[in-house]
């Protein structure tokens, strides 16, 4: 009711403020602005704290994306942008963000960012982004020693997501948890090609499978993808999933199923890492003078 | 000797009747939600318009993805073996078959009684069949049937990044944002798919002659985009989404007259 129904996979967007610190206080401000292929995020960061960030979906104009983002997560702040002392730029778009000094990868940035947002003693990252897959290795202060990636093919990425979220109707914040509300688990689409996994999902919808059957066999299938990505790097503990994807539970605890390894879990936004990332490099940068 | 090829594809089924080696009739049916009565149905067309019942036939051999759903058939043929036999019957020069259909592509490696040497498939991705066609002509806004001769018009390659269907279909609306010309993009869309098919063949040693059989071969854009990549001449037999079934009715005739 009153949704598009072309529309199911569209995402909240929105900012947060940490509602005790002050920018005043910080010695070194910082910020990361990591633009992903399909959501940009800002954060603002004072001497490795929180301070300020957002999430936004990004546009066609990476530029203009940027910019949004920044203005979003400074939005209910009382600082400016020349309150920051050091901007570092992430992610597909980083080095399309006008007002970044320096680009970092994002490989980089995401490794720094789940050390911070899990620990030091984080050892595997998977960053399940919008169009791509990263399997991370990083050691004890965030340094990355290894990585594969898939960016070629959608399965096992967001995007894949999204477009089942619109074949079956349904929002893709409720996937995670319509997964698990089901009679027995069903055995998986193809994982090797996303036109394929819906073709498959379209006939047993045809056939009278319930949708949260279909979606448990897609989000097995996801999982398997990623899984294999993991296998070839091979996965040390601790093990942490970052990106969209690490909120849906669906996909997460099939992963984990398949792994044998519990990831570690947070409180924190798992879509942010990368940007994270980006602001603890600029502190890095401007400690030791170089910025 | 009246035998029939049936070849159930991803798509289509199409079922061939041939005679001591001539060709009698043909028959197609989108395979729709009912696939068994598709396939009942096609067999039962190109039976009528042969002149011919069920039991005038000595011998009926299916392939196809769904080979094992048709339960008139005596027996199987692999897919690839029964697109190199129809091919090469049909070009007896052909060395190297590739054959394109809705949701796989493959390539083969064949002698000159078109028994297969060696050969590769992709049925993990779409992005090197039929499917990627269909879902860039409906990311064009265009029926399927233009996007072939649409690519014909265009003078400019332009590149195209993405390698699935996916990640293409986002490509293609960006393209059409930034008013890149659709003959363009259609060009480039089997530029993209012709180079992939390449590098899959490649994988073979690619032998002249080369032929192309599977529904692909009737998109002039992809025909006009895999010979200038490979920089070959590609041989293209008459409806050449039969080739397979074809085959199979030629192993079905072998099979018949081998005493069964």
């Amino acid at each position: 009711m009153g949704t598009k129904g072309s529309e199911y996979w569209r995402w909240k967007e929105y900012n947060w403020k940490s509602p005790e610190l002050n920018w005043k206080d910080f010695d070194i401000v910082t910020a990361g602005v990591d633009i992903g292929s399909v959501s940009s995020q800002a954060v603002i960061m004072g001497d490795s704290e929180l301070f300020a960030y957002s999430n936004m979906r990004t546009g066609s104009d990476s530029p203009e994306s940027a910019r949004k983002a920044m203005d979003w997560a400074l939005k209910d702040t009382d600082m400016t942008l020349d309150d920051i002392r050091y901007v570092i730029g992430t992610g597909y778009g980083r080095v399309n963000v006008p007002f970044a000094s320096k680009a970092i990868t994002e490989i980089a940035c995401h490794a720094r960012g789940a050390n911070w947002m899990y620990g030091p003693s984080i050892r595997t990252v998977l960053d399940m982004g919008g169009q791509d897959c990263k399997a991370i290795r990083c050691d004890e202060r965030g340094k990355v020693t290894a990585f594969l990636m898939n960016d070629k093919c959608a399965a096992g990425t967001g995007r894949g997501m999204e477009v089942f979220a619109d074949l079956l109707s349904v929002h893709i914040e409720d996937i995670g948890r319509l997964s698990f509300e089901i009679d027995e688990e069903p055995p998986e689409v193809s994982s090797t090609c996303v036109v394929f996994a819906k073709a498959e999902a379209s006939q047993l919808l045809r056939q009278g499978w319930p949708k949260n059957k279909v979606i448990a066999a897609y989000s097995s299938a996801m999982a398997h993808r990623v899984f294999t990505l993991l296998e070839r790097l091979g996965v040390e503990k601790e093990f942490a999933i970052t990106g969209g994807i690490a909120k849906n539970e669906g996909v997460v605890k099939r992963i984990e199923r398949e792994l044998k390894i519990e990831a570690l879990k947070t409180e924190k936004d798992t879509q942010i890492a990368g940007a994270v990332g980006a602001a603890l490099f600029g502190k890095t940068l401007v400690e030791k003078g170089k910025a | 000797m009246k035998v029939a090829g049936v070849d159930v594809g991803a798509k289509f089924v199409k079922v061939v009747i041939v005679d001591d080696g001539n060709l009698v009739s043909r028959s197609s049916r989108l395979m729709g939600f009912e696939q068994k009565e598709s396939i009942e149905e096609a067999f039962k067309e190109a039976l009528e318009k042969a002149g011919l019942k069920k039991e005038d036939l000595a011998h009926v051999t299916s392939t196809g993805s769904g080979k094992t759903e048709v339960p008139f058939a005596d027996d199987e043929f692999t897919e690839v073996s029964a697109a190199a036999k129809g091919a090469v019957n049909l070009i007896p020069s052909a060395r190297t078959v590739i054959d394109v259909g809705a949701e796989e592509g493959r390539a083969m490696h064949t002698n000159a009684e078109g028994k297969v040497l060696d050969f590769v498939i992709n049925e993990r991705c779409a992005a090197g069949a039929g499917s990627f066609t269909e879902a860039m002509a409906r990311a064009l806004e265009i029926p399927l049937e233009e996007i072939g001769p649409l690519a014909l018009k265009s003078k400019k390659s332009i590149p195209m990044n993405a390698q699935c269907v996916v990640f293409a279909e986002s490509e293609v609306v960006t393209l059409v944002h930034e008013k890149t010309p659709k003959e363009d993009i259609a060009r480039a869309i089997h530029d993209a798919m012709a180079s992939r098919i390449i590098s899959m063949a490649r994988r073979l040693s690619i032998e002249e002659d080369v032929a192309l059989v599977g529904g692909l071969a009737n998109n002039v854009g992809f025909v006009e985009s895999l010979r200038r990549e490979l920089n070959m001449d590609v041989k293209i037999p008459e409806q050449p989404e039969y080739v397979p079934a074809y085959g199979a009715a030629l192993a079905a005739a072998s099979r018949a007259g081998g005493g069964s």
